[in-house]
């Protein structure tokens, strides 16, 4: 489904990413962990079509598609799907044009007409409880004056509208209590399914207790130098990320 | 001197009452004699005044009907009155005028009304100021009245439609809203000014005198939604006594020349204003708001919003002054302007201008001409929303952030649907519809 070889991205000409390769295939839950710094965020933003992030050297093909051709929007609609860790405010566009908008964009990909309005705001509203969001922020400029945990809501709840292929989650458990971490892992548990795969970029092993990831990758110096099923989450939160560090330098 | 201005010299106004007869002779021997101004004056400098150069006559009583001319006339709950060319619509007007309220036509007006529209006339807009508030003067024949009487607290909001509509001429009106309110009233005037759908030109001269006694709270809106080639240049002044209110919405559409002066006169303590406003020039057209808030006695507040956004070769001005006298102490007076250019050939003028005497004071301003947010953009983008639609998005947003202010709800409504098929959203989503 993803597939990432050798690749290198530089931000405002530094290089972040140094010859990162990941093969993640439909079905599959990966979690990326790693130190501060190491290029966790980078990863995503690269993927998803930042401007400002260049890809310097190395390729990312996604359901057969050169991923790195395509405009931003394009990859939206094939079905990949960024969770931001900061997600942006927009005042004045209200929440709920934004999801419609979204959505009716994958829809006019396969040849659709927009959703009606009703049926829409039926939907939405249903979700809403799903990701326990008062569907009085559906009314709110997008993420306008939302808190963090209420944003990392608003963007499981565009997930789970727009069904993506491959969801990408940057830090989406950061800064969340218990309570929301568990509204977080049921959305994507809910989700996962045989034709469909997750990557979660994650600083602790917590996230990984609800939900249970098929592959543990730890990225450093901008390059993944170690992958292991679960259990080496449990040795990174035993152990730290220095011995890692130390055993790659 | 062009038609327009030898008019009110040429015609003896026949159709004004007799008591309005010495106030225009004043304004006459005012008007006669004055000359254009040119770029060279600061107040003019980005605004030029080409399409007044046209032959405009008196406007005539022959108007073909709104649905013809495709003029829209809203219904907002409360009372309306309609005037089309300058002359009053019975047929249009309706409502039921709630208790405590008298709105009555200068040429209508009895004894008593008569003598508070002699006493109050003028008094907030004042002898010097300038040209078009001269020609306004002495071409009044007719203007509307709104007194609000001590303590009465009116809901439903009094709407006041100026119509250009079409004639074989171009032509030109002046307009006079006089609204007094009695102290610790609350009302609500909208003012909207539409045109015909058409190439019809005319030159529409506006004059607005809020007047707001102590304790009084007054919701204004003032609405410009003629386009094309209807022209106009207009003024409102609002002058607040002790403790009064005032909260004013301003929207104008461009056309072929828009000038608006705001001017809002802080005279009593603890006197509190809202300022807020857009405009939207697009092809050719330009719109030019200058605002002047004046604060002569201390402890008062005034917030001031205006946003622009300008497309294709449109042109904008916005002068925002803050007047802050010696006397002013403990004022707070906040301005904000942020234009949007969404073309590389569209263009606006602003100018933050504050003039300061008293040294106690709280006082911010900025100005911002920009293009939209790239994080924003890509935000949207990386939802699947093209950039094309993510850019409509996001400038409507920028608007609908200050239309958000409207307090009266049929008339955020209204408007909203005014800017939604501006920015081609669909209405069943934009709105607060959940």
């Amino acid at each position: 489904m993803l597939i990432v070889e050798n690749l290198h991205a530089s931000v405002d000409g530094t290089d972040i990413l140094k010859g990162l390769s990941l093969t993640v295939n439909p079905g599959e839950v990966h979690a990326i962990m790693g130190p501060n710094g190491s290029g966790k965020s980078t990863l995503g933003h690269v993927l998803a079509g930042r401007p400002g992030y260049t890809v310097t050297a190395g390729s990312a093909t996604f359901l057969g598609q050169n991923l790195l051709d395509l405009e931003t929007e394009e990859r939206a609609r094939l079905g990949l799907f960024l969770a931001f860790q900061y997600p942006v405010e927009i005042p004045g566009v209200s929440n709920m044009e934004f999801l419609k908008a979204a959505v009716d964009a994958q829809r006019e990909q396969r040849g659709e007409k927009p959703i009606d309005a009703v049926t829409f705001m039926k939907n939405a509203r249903e979700n809403c409880k799903a990701v326990d969001l008062d569907p009085a922020f559906l009314k709110r400029g997008v993420n306008e004056g939302f808190s963090g945990g209420e944003k990392k809501r608003n963007e499981l709840l565009q997930m789970l509208l727009l069904q993506p292929r491959l969801g990408i989650l940057d830090e989406t458990d950061s800064g969340l209590d218990i309570d929301a971490l568990q509204v977080v892992a049921r959305g994507v548990n809910s989700m996962r399914s045989a034709d469909r795969a997750f990557v979660m970029v994650t600083h602790y092993q917590r996230l990984l207790d609800f939900i249970e990831p098929d592959f543990v990758h730890v990225l450093a110096g901008g390059r993944i130098v170690r992958s292991g099923d679960k259990s080496l989450a449990l040795e990174l939160e035993a152990r730290g990320y220095a011995w890692l560090e130390d055993e790659v330098a | 001197m062009t038609d327009f201005m030898r008019l009110p010299l040429d015609s003896a106004a026949a159709g004004a009452p007799l008591w309005l007869q010495d106030y225009l002779r004043e304004a006459r021997s005012r008007w006669e004699g004055s000359t254009l101004p040119t770029r060279k004056t600061e107040e003019w400098k980005y605004t030029g005044l080409q399409a007044l150069r046209v032959s405009y006559a008196a406007a005539s009583e022959g108007v073909v009907g709104l649905a013809e001319a495709g003029v829209e006339l809203p219904h907002f709950g409360g009372y309306r009155l309609v005037f089309i060319n300058g002359r009053y619509c019975a047929e249009h007007s309706d409502g039921n005028l709630p208790e405590g309220v008298s709105l009555v036509r200068f040429a209508d007006a009895g004894p008593a009304q008569a003598a508070a529209i002699r006493d109050h006339l003028g008094a907030a807009v004042g002898r010097e100021e300038g040209l078009f508030t001269a020609l306004n003067d002495a071409s009044l024949e007719d203007g509307v009245f709104v007194e609000i009487e001590a303590r009465v607290r009116v809901e439903q909001p009094l709407h006041v439609v100026w119509i250009s509509g079409n004639q074989e001429q171009a032509f030109s009106i002046n307009q006079r809203l006089l609204v007094l309110c009695r102290q610790d009233s609350t009302a609500s005037v909208i003012e909207q000014f539409s045109g015909a759908r058409s190439e019809q030109q005319s030159f529409t001269n506006g004059v607005t005198e809020l007047l707001l006694e102590d304790g009084a709270t007054l919701n204004h809106y003032r609405i410009h939604l003629e386009e094309a080639a209807a022209a106009h240049i207009g003024r409102q002044h609002a002058r607040l006594e002790t403790g009064a209110t005032l909260n004013s919405f301003h929207l104008a559409l461009g056309s072929v020349l828009k000038r608006i002066d705001v001017v809002v006169d802080h005279c009593g303590q603890r006197a509190h204003s809202e300022l807020n406003g857009l405009y939207l020039p697009r092809g050719d057209e330009h719109v030019d708001y200058h605002t002047c808030i004046e604060h002569r006695v201390p402890n008062c507040t005034s917030t001031e919003t205006f946003r622009g956004i300008i497309g294709d070769e449109a042109t904008a001005v916005f002068n925002g002054r803050i007047h802050i006298h010696r006397d002013a102490q403990k004022t707070n007076a906040q301005l904000s302007n942020r234009n949007l250019l969404t073309s590389t050939r569209a263009e606006v003028n602003t100018k933050p201008e504050l003039e300061i005497y008293a040294d106690d004071v709280q006082c911010s301003h900025g100005a911002t001409v920009a293009q939209l947010d790239e994080m924003s953009l890509h935000y949207l983008r990386s939802r699947g929303v093209s950039r094309a639609q993510a850019q409509t998005m996001l400038s409507f947003g920028f608007v609908n952030e200050v239309v958000d202010t409207v307090r009266c709800e049929p008339l955020r409504d209204y408007l909203r649907g005014i800017l939604t098929r501006r920015f081609a959203r669909d209405p069943a989503i934009t709105g607060s519809m959940v």
